[in-house]
């Protein structure tokens, strides 16, 4: 590709010497996370995604702060403020008002935007945690794959295959429905989380895997490792040593971008009846409540359905600029 | 060519077996690693306040008092060659295909189900028509005219497509055009051969729905896949010896580009039935998704069972079928 000359950034970090030396000046060396905190830096769209992560993250921590102000208790019924022969909140905007910025639910009136805030700590919770379970079995499962070879990879890559083909959501409202009531000395909505943590989790690993094989591959076989090797390294001094640093780049980069596939998953689920049980707010139980009520009472499905997008989006950006920042070849 | 669908047919056989591990697992030892006695698991495929005959019963016919592998080889025994079941007022015979007898109902999961796969099928095949035709579409339209205004809000709509649950975006479709301009009013399943022409117009949002979730992704692959194809050299030769430029776009790069995606299509096939599922749930379609579903809520754990079953049966089966047109498309695996 014939790159066209430029005068700021790409040209300077391509030929850094060549400038400096023309310039006169000393340059100093980048480690690759300040170059690729500069490049992320300029990316403006990855940057506003990182805002409105940190901005949910914050929401979920302090929902009962946030809610004290605005909104009230989640569960709290205003019946009195909907309609009492339609069931649906009275006014415009599904009853939205200064007490109730996001509106009131229709039949029993609980506030929208309590339940929102609420459900982010659900969704949240579950998409961080499920995810590092899948990259601690990922990363480990594709190390031990690319870096021992043999029968060890051979059986590691068929199971991903295997687990790749499955239909991943079937199985996991499967093991939600057959663990009920109270199971490994938990029940109610602590139980319901944990299943979504490790169903999700159990069942994303492949993804993280498949990449930190294919990267171990071809790590293994330069001149680094076998530098190393040839000094009498271990494996274990290899593989903590000289392969995972290298490594930590693209594993950052597809859990970043496995978050959002596990907020789709979590929501799904809930969605599908195998996530928290009521009264506990979840977005994807939410959208199930409405609908059935997309006729008389759109804002009820338009305000859960818009906050699962804007976070899943912003997911999305944040992963896709920082592959972009730490792999400049992606582009 | 013979050889290569053998080996493919042996490899069906051989996940299929580990379905039934993972499906036995799921739902005999997962509860049990949780703390479940073998009478509460029995108690939970017997009708709805149980005497402890009936349970005792359950739990043997079942072979919950026997060793794990004696289980899972009544599990299996009873999927092929069928089983007996006592409901305590009658005795039923579970003909083969067994996937189970929902005491809830009082009837045998399998002859339900078969009413329910054609709408599934229906859904997902429409679907996955659309989406493999909307996406590689977009996806070579975007690469040949790389940087143009249509390739980067093709891409953002790409963007937005997999950022989109399918339960909004169906429920968004439903009050836009079946609700506020209702061109599609009151969808329902009504079956091909009663009405071809009503089946497709009542499953247009069904199917749009689905495929926007991963047409979108497809146009993505697509767009990256073509991109390195049309660098290669043989393009370059295949156009140096005057081919028309339709002729080297269609037979020479899209071919080649088209192989992967196939291979990533067959590994979709899971999440295709998973994004029906979803989709049946919006739009009321009495398909297998809505029918685990129904089965959850009603905590029926031999319909779940069953549903479970038939749906991973339906994916190999799938997966089979791609590994096919993969020999049909790339005549190197032909060995």
């Amino acid at each position: 590709m014939t790159a066209p000359i430029e005068t700021t950034g790409v040209a300077r970090e391509a030929h850094p010497e060549a400038i400096a030396e023309s310039a006169g000046v000393r340059i100093e060396g980048r480690s690759l996370g300040q170059i690729a905190w500069a490049r992320f830096r300029r990316d403006k769209v990855a940057m506003a995604g990182g805002v409105v992560i940190i901005f949910m993250i914050l929401v979920a921590i302090f929902a009962p702060v946030i809610t004290s102000f605005v909104g009230g208790d989640p569960a709290e019924y205003h019946d009195d403020l909907l309609d009492p022969v339609l069931n649906i909140p009275n006014g415009s905007f599904g009853g939205a008002s200064w007490d109730h910025p996001l509106g009131l639910e229709p039949v029993n009136g609980r506030d929208i935007f309590s339940r929102i805030v609420y459900g982010a700590r659900i969704s949240m919770l579950v998409a961080f945690l499920a995810t590092l379970l899948s990259v601690v079995i990922g990363v480990v499962l594709g190390t031990v794959a690319g870096y021992f070879g043999g029968w060890v990879d051979a059986l590691i890559s068929r199971a991903m295959d295997v687990f790749l083909a499955f239909p991943l959501l079937l199985f996991a409202i499967a093991i939600g429905s057959s663990l009920q009531g109270e199971a490994f000395g938990m029940k109610g909505d602590t139980l319901r989380v944990t299943v979504l943590i490790f169903v999700i989790g159990f069942f994303s690993w492949p993804y993280i895997a498949r990449i930190v094989r294919g990267q171990t591959l071809s790590l293994r076989e330069r001149e680094f490792v076998e530098a190393a090797r040839s000094l009498g390294a271990t494996d274990r001094h290899i593989i903590f040593k000289e392969l995972l640093p290298n490594l930590v780049g693209p594993i950052l980069v597809y859990s970043t971008l496995l978050i959002p596939t596990n907020i789709l998953f979590e929501a799904a689920l809930s969605y599908l009846g195998v996530g928290v049980q009521e009264p506990t707010a979840s977005w994807g139980g939410m959208l199930a409540r409405a609908t059935s009520r997309y006729e008389d009472a759109p804002m009820f499905m338009v305000v859960p359905g818009v906050t699962i997008f804007i976070t899943v989006l912003a997911f999305n950006l944040l992963g896709d600029g920082l592959r972009d920042a730490l792999d400049p070849r992606s582009r | 060519m013979i050889f290569y669908l053998l080996r493919r047919l042996a490899g069906a056989v051989v996940l299929l077996l580990i379905v039934t591990m993972a499906v036995f697992a799921i739902f005999f030892l997962i509860p049990r690693l949780g703390g479940a006695t073998s009478d509460q698991l029995a108690a939970r495929y017997v009708g709805k306040s149980p005497s402890p005959e009936a349970i005792s019963q359950v739990k043997h016919s079942l072979g919950l008092d026997k060793s794990v592998p004696e289980q899972y080889g009544k599990f299996v025994k009873g999927m092929i060659a069928g089983k007996d079941y006592d409901t305590g007022v009658r005795k039923v015979h579970c003909a083969p295909p067994c996937l189970g007898f929902s005491f809830r109902n009082n009837l045998e999961v399998w002859p339900r189900l078969q009413d329910r796969i054609p709408v599934t099928l229906s859904l997902a095949a429409g679907a996955a028509v659309i989406w493999l035709i909307a996406g590689v579409s977009i996806g070579v339209i975007s690469a040949l005219k790389r940087g143009s205004l249509w390739d980067r809000f093709s891409m953002g709509f790409a963007l937005a497509g997999v950022s989109l649950p399918p339960f909004f975006t169906g429920l968004v479709a439903l009050a836009l055009f079946s609700y506020q301009w209702p061109i599609f009013k009151g969808v329902h399943y009504v079956p091909f051969f009663d009405n071809p022409g009503s089946w497709a117009w009542n499953l247009v949002l069904p199917w749009l729905t689905l495929a926007f979730l991963y047409a979108a992704l497809y146009a993505r692959l697509t767009r990256a896949g073509m991109l390195e194809t049309m660098s290669e050299d043989y393009i370059r030769t295949a156009r140096a010896k005057g081919l028309r430029e339709r002729d080297v776009i269609v037979k020479h790069g899209l071919r080649a580009a088209l192989t992967p995606i196939l291979t990533i299509f067959g590994m979709d096939v899971g999440l295709l039935l998973g994004g029906a599922i979803l989709t049946e749930q919006v739009y009321s379609l009495d398909g297998i998704g809505k029918f685990a579903v129904e089965a959850i809520t009603q905590q029926d754990l031999p319909e779940v069972l069953g549903v479970t079953m038939i749906a991973a049966i339906f994916v190999i089966l799938a997966n089979l079928v791609v590994d096919l047109l993969y020999a049909v498309v790339d005549p190197r695996v032909r060995t």
